[in-house]
């Protein structure tokens, strides 16, 4: 159950995928209030203390995404999936996990660089130290780039994931989708026989 | 012959000694002072240092000066207590080094420098706490808002025309409606400051 199995996810991979998911986006919206929006300075300064803490949940959250997707087994993919399409959801996945550890990691680089020198203050509760890099103007504008050009390129990916998962679900009307929301995804063309025999059932 | 030279270097220590005892260092003279001879008005001047410095977690924090300011005291030659201090100074020329930082403060999130130009103190009690040393308490207000706060003083250096302080003092920023940044910035700012008087 908490594993994943041949044909299925486990609530490891499922609560990790979900929460993460939940976070990222927050994330991406919080990041572009903060630095597009005019904002009274006191309120921005307060987002970005929120930003970074949740930031570095992602981090953990996504450390642990990531060990869990190398120890434990894939599931199959539902069959009728050609090789390019193994192959496209294989490498999208693999992306997605290495950009969830990347920007926050950036991120981090961007706090750590800042001639600012503003403490990391886990939800104000312990001091993250910053990473051992040289604070200058410049670093800290490549890294503050370097964040916001790898967080749109998550946001790019998880549409294209999204959607994917949606054509999975709505045209291909397989598990795909139901396999990410459930440890025991009823086979959808079972599932559809199952409630058409009940209304045959309740016809008689 | 040798008499004569021994008299001679005795005689010359005497005189270092006198010498010493009469024009020491500076901290030797302070500590004494003849509070006839600082009586009198004095207006603070440039050369004076308005430094401030708060902490944040993990060590390390904000420090800057105050570019602009203002003020005169006097000091009572009869009576201490009745001296008086009233002093002025402009956010807008605070300087930290880092310029976010300075816009930070100048912004509505901190001194509001915008709408209150000033911020000002004047004293309503002075007390003499040791030989070079004094308490001033009096009202500083910041932000609209007004309060009692304490400073300390010590006499650094004095003659006929000017006289310096080190003044002390540990402000709580949040009664001022100041407190952004907390707890990651302490709520205590603390106040080092150099003030030089140039006599009327």
């Amino acid at each position: 159950m908490l594993q994943n199995s041949k044909s299925a996810f486990g609530w490891v991979t499922i609560i990790l995928h979900w929460l993460i998911a939940v976070l990222i986006l927050a994330l991406l919206a919080l990041g572009f209030v903060m630095r597009r929006l005019p904002l009274d300075p006191s309120l921005q300064f307060s987002l970005y203390q929120w930003h970074k803490s949740f930031g570095f949940t992602v981090l953990a959250l996504a450390a642990l995404r990531a060990a869990w997707h190398v120890l434990d087994r894939q599931p199959q993919a539902p069959a009728g999936l050609s090789a390019l399409e193994r192959r496209a959801a294989g490498t999208t996945h693999a992306i997605l996990i290495v950009l969830a550890l990347a920007v926050p990691v950036s991120g981090w680089a961007v706090a750590s660089t800042s001639t600012l020198n503003i403490p990391s203050f886990y939800f104000d509760w312990f001091v993250i130290p910053h990473l051992p890099m040289a604070k200058s103007e410049a670093a800290e504008s490549f890294w503050t780039s370097a964040h916001s050009i790898l967080a749109y390129a998550t946001l790019g990916l998880v549409a294209f994931h999204a959607m994917a998962a949606l054509y999975h679900h709505v045209v291909r009307r397989d598990d795909v989708l139901v396999r990410m929301l459930s440890t025991r995804p009823q086979r959808r063309r079972e599932l559809e026989k199952t409630k058409s025999s009940q209304v045959i059932a309740k016809r008689k | 012959m040798m008499k004569q030279k021994s008299k001679a270097s005795s005689a010359a220590l005497a005189f270092c000694v006198m010498l010493a005892t009469t024009f020491g260092p500076s901290a030797t003279r302070a500590s004494a002072p003849q509070l006839s001879d600082a009586a009198g008005s004095y207006g603070i001047t440039a050369a004076s240092r308005i430094h401030f410095s708060v902490a944040q977690v993990g060590g390390g924090g904000i420090a800057g000066d105050f570019g602009k300011f203002s003020g005169n005291f006097r000091i009572d030659g009869n009576n201490i207590a009745r001296s008086s201090v009233n002093f002025t100074l402009y956010p807008e020329s605070v300087e930290t080094g880092e310029r976010r930082v300075e816009d930070f403060l100048k912004s509505s999130a901190v001194f509001d420098s915008a709408t209150y130009r000033t911020v000002t103190f004047r004293s309503t009690s002075i007390t003499q706490t040791g030989p070079d040393t004094a308490a001033v308490e009096g009202t500083l207000t910041a932000r609209g808002k007004t309060r009692k706060e304490r400073f300390s003083v010590k006499l650094m250096d004095w003659n006929n025309r000017s006289i310096s302080f080190k003044i002390r003092g540990s402000i709580f920023r949040s009664p001022y409606g100041m407190d952004v940044g907390t707890p990651i910035y302490s709520n205590v700012v603390e106040f080092d400051m150099n003030i030089k008087g140039q006599k009327r």
